[in-house]
């Protein structure tokens, strides 16, 4: 298997899917000439030339609604939002147009738009380029969204993304990009849209991550003392692999969610909601949610790295959750530090 | 259906009294749709279109059945000129399953692949770089088709609109952006939003042509937009026509449009649609008096017949609600 980065992997699958099928097209900020900011797109205007890989304007509402346009007769559009943010200005023709043509067209016309979004804190660009906003793009049927957490899957759920019929967000975390793993390409490295991925097996708690809070939670587990967890990736929010968390979470009787974002609206609480539900009776402890704080990302990094769940917190929140039986306070919370 | 909304939408290509009597039907369903809605046997909002209706018909008449058409909220017009049948028209508006789409979309909501007429879209503006996009296909393929997206005033302001024409513009695509110029958005005059006279000198700013059309002359917006489908099809990139015309309702069912000054309404329909192309039909000898007042009635008993299936057929069931999301 090649080693990549996360955005060589997102790369590869983009071309892989645009050398099976000539209706795949790309086009965002700076992807063409410059192979896109983070370089996800390069080399695509070599092979693919510029007919199907194009540069935009700073004009996310225009070459959204082009996607669209594209996409409900014929192509297969890969548009790329550089910082999810800027989804805030098109919004509409996502959510409101891509999503809804399907239904008004009585199965008529299908949307089959990707928007690729780098997403997250990490890197120091304050609080305009550092949200992950995935709470903004769940809870509209006939979207799909799907989170990255590295090479790997970057590969794999770019591929059902493109081959989707509907609309597709796909977020990749900014801080990833770097990150270099083997990759399996081809028909095998594809992942199905809506399948989570147990990273590792354990028997107390299962916690379920997403995008950069795989890894913070990989490293709680590893450094864990006296007790052990299923970690798994969720890769996709709408929809969500039900049935592998439910069915983990009936082993191990409890729960925790990492997420990066504020506690308010955050997609743990509609996951916890539905598993809450269905197994009240099986629980040993209340479900935990470890999350950043309702507030800005911070810019300096000292601060950006406390709004980011870490490892360390999220072993000690784990560890009380297993001691005590009881929620414990977020860090906010038992610090004082909001006040 | 569709094959029949292919059959309507040839008929206008190639007939000039189809024409005439396609805007009629317009009027008349239209007014049909008002009643509807009094007598409360339509709920939700309508936005209902006459005086417009050389606009709908000339951009169907214009525009090859493959060509793509993005569409607004005020969409009856277009979908029946484009070749929609008044059942299906009346179907959807009455929430039926002879509707466009079945009856999940109501008024705002009409759709028909088979003559290119894309889902229409009830948020302003939207649909502007929506007919960028399927250009954009047309380009990639390849083919001659163009789309067009025809909007109202009202969204010369939106962003949408500049995103759209300027993304347009530097690609090159077959696309025509039809501005229907009703002097209203919503319930302002369009002086009191927006500072230019005329809103085909946006154009400018686009490096593109722009041009302004007698939109109650049927022949004039037929030239127009088969003037720019013309440059689009020879990949010589976007027109922005800007059709002037008028809305004789208010911006929805439940406006009485007292705001406009007094005699506005008078002066236009001075200069009705339907009026001037019969009175041309008449004088070519295409037409007479009498056939005027028939295809008036004619096109009464076929709107009431279809009224009156439309209002006879199931609604959308609870199925809709889980289909095509």
């Amino acid at each position: 298997m090649p080693r990549m980065r996360m955005n060589q992997a997102i790369t590869a699958a983009i071309a892989d899917e645009m050398r099976e099928n000539p209706d795949v097209v790309v086009f965002g900020e700076d992807v063409a000439v410059a192979g896109g900011p983070f370089k996800t797109s390069d080399g695509l205007l070599e092979e693919f030339g510029p007919l199907r890989v194009r540069d935009t304007p700073i004009s996310e509402m225009g070459f959204l609604g082009a996607a669209v346009g594209a996409a409900a007769t014929g192509l297969r559009p890969v548009a790329e939002i550089m910082f999810i943010e800027f989804i805030g200005v098109a919004l509409d023709q996502v959510v409101t147009e891509a999503a809804k043509f399907n239904y008004l067209s009585g199965g008529k016309v299908s949307c089959p738009i990707v928007v690729r979004a780098s997403a997250g804190a990490g890197l120091g660009f304050g609080c305009q380029h550092s949200q992950m906003l995935d709470s903004w793009l769940i809870g509209n049927p006939g979207l799909k969204l799907a989170v990255t957490s590295g090479p790997g899957n970057a590969y794999g759920l770019m591929r059902s993304a493109i081959r989707d019929d509907g609309p597709v967000v796909v977020l990749e975390p900014r801080p990833l990009y770097a990150m270099r793993k083997e990759v399996r390409t081809g028909e095998d490295g594809i992942i199905s849209l809506g399948k989570a991925f147990k990273r590792v097996e354990g028997d107390d708690i299962t916690i379920l991550a997403l995008g950069s809070t795989v890894w913070a939670s990989l490293e709680a587990v590893a450094s864990a003392e006296g007790w052990s967890a299923d970690v798994i990736d969720l890769q996709s929010l709408q929809p969500w692999d039900t049935e592998a968390v439910l069915r983990s979470v009936a082993r191990t009787g409890r729960l925790a969610t990492v997420e990066e974002g504020p506690l308010a609206g955050g997609w743990g609480a509609h996951v916890t909601s539905r598993v809450v539900a269905d197994l009240f009776g099986e629980l040993k402890a209340p479900p935990l949610r470890i999350t950043s704080p309702d507030t800005h990302v911070p810019f300096v990094k000292e601060l950006e790295d406390l709004y980011r769940p870490g490892a360390a917190y999220i072993a000690k929140q784990i560890s009380a959750l297993l001691e005590t039986g009881e929620v414990p306070a977020h860090w906010w919370e038992s610090e004082g530090a909001a006040a | 259906m569709s094959s029949e909304s292919l059959e309507r939408r040839e008929a206008i290509r190639s007939s000039r009294r189809a024409r005439y009597e396609r805007m009629v039907e317009i009027r008349v369903l239209e007014d049909a749709v008002r009643a509807l809605f009094a007598e409360g046997l339509v709920r939700g909002t309508t936005h209902t279109c006459q005086g417009q209706e050389a606009v709908s018909v000339g951009v169907a008449v214009a525009l090859r059945p493959t060509d793509t058409v993005c569409c607004t909220y005020r969409g009856h017009g277009a979908a029946l000129a484009l070749g929609l049948t008044p059942l299906s028209v009346l179907g959807e508006i009455m929430g039926k399953e002879v509707g466009s789409i079945g009856g999940v979309g109501g008024s705002m909501h009409l759709c028909d692949t088979s003559v290119g007429l894309m889902p229409t879209m009830a948020i302003v503006g939207a649909g502007i770089p929506v007919a960028a996009g399927a250009a954009l296909t047309a380009q990639v393929r390849g083919t001659d088709d163009v789309a067009a997206s025809i909007f109202g005033d009202g969204a010369a302001n939106i962003g949408a609109f500049h995103e759209g024409i300027n993304l347009a513009a530097i690609w090159k695509l077959p696309v025509i952006f039809i501005c229907e110029n009703n002097h209203y958005g919503e319930y302002s005059r369009i002086n009191l939003t927006t500072p230019i006279e005329n809103l085909a000198d946006r154009a400018i700013s686009f490096n593109i042509p722009g041009e302004v059309v007698d939109g109650q002359d049927l022949d004039l917006v037929v030239d127009a937009v088969e003037r720019a489908a013309l440059r689009a099809r020879a990949g010589e990139g976007p027109t922005l026509l800007e059709i002037k015309t008028y809305r004789y309702s208010g911006h929805s069912r439940s406006d009485t449009a007292a705001y406009r000054p007094e005699g506005e309404l008078d002066e236009w329909l001075n200069r009705d649609p339907i009026n001037i192309f019969g009175a041309r039909l008449v004088a070519e000898g295409l037409l007479t008096e009498a056939e005027i007042e028939e295809i008036a009635a004619d096109a009464q008993r076929a709107v009431d017949e279809a009224a009156a299936v439309a209002q006879d057929s199931p609604s959308a069931g609870i199925a809709t609600m889980f289909a095509n999301v």
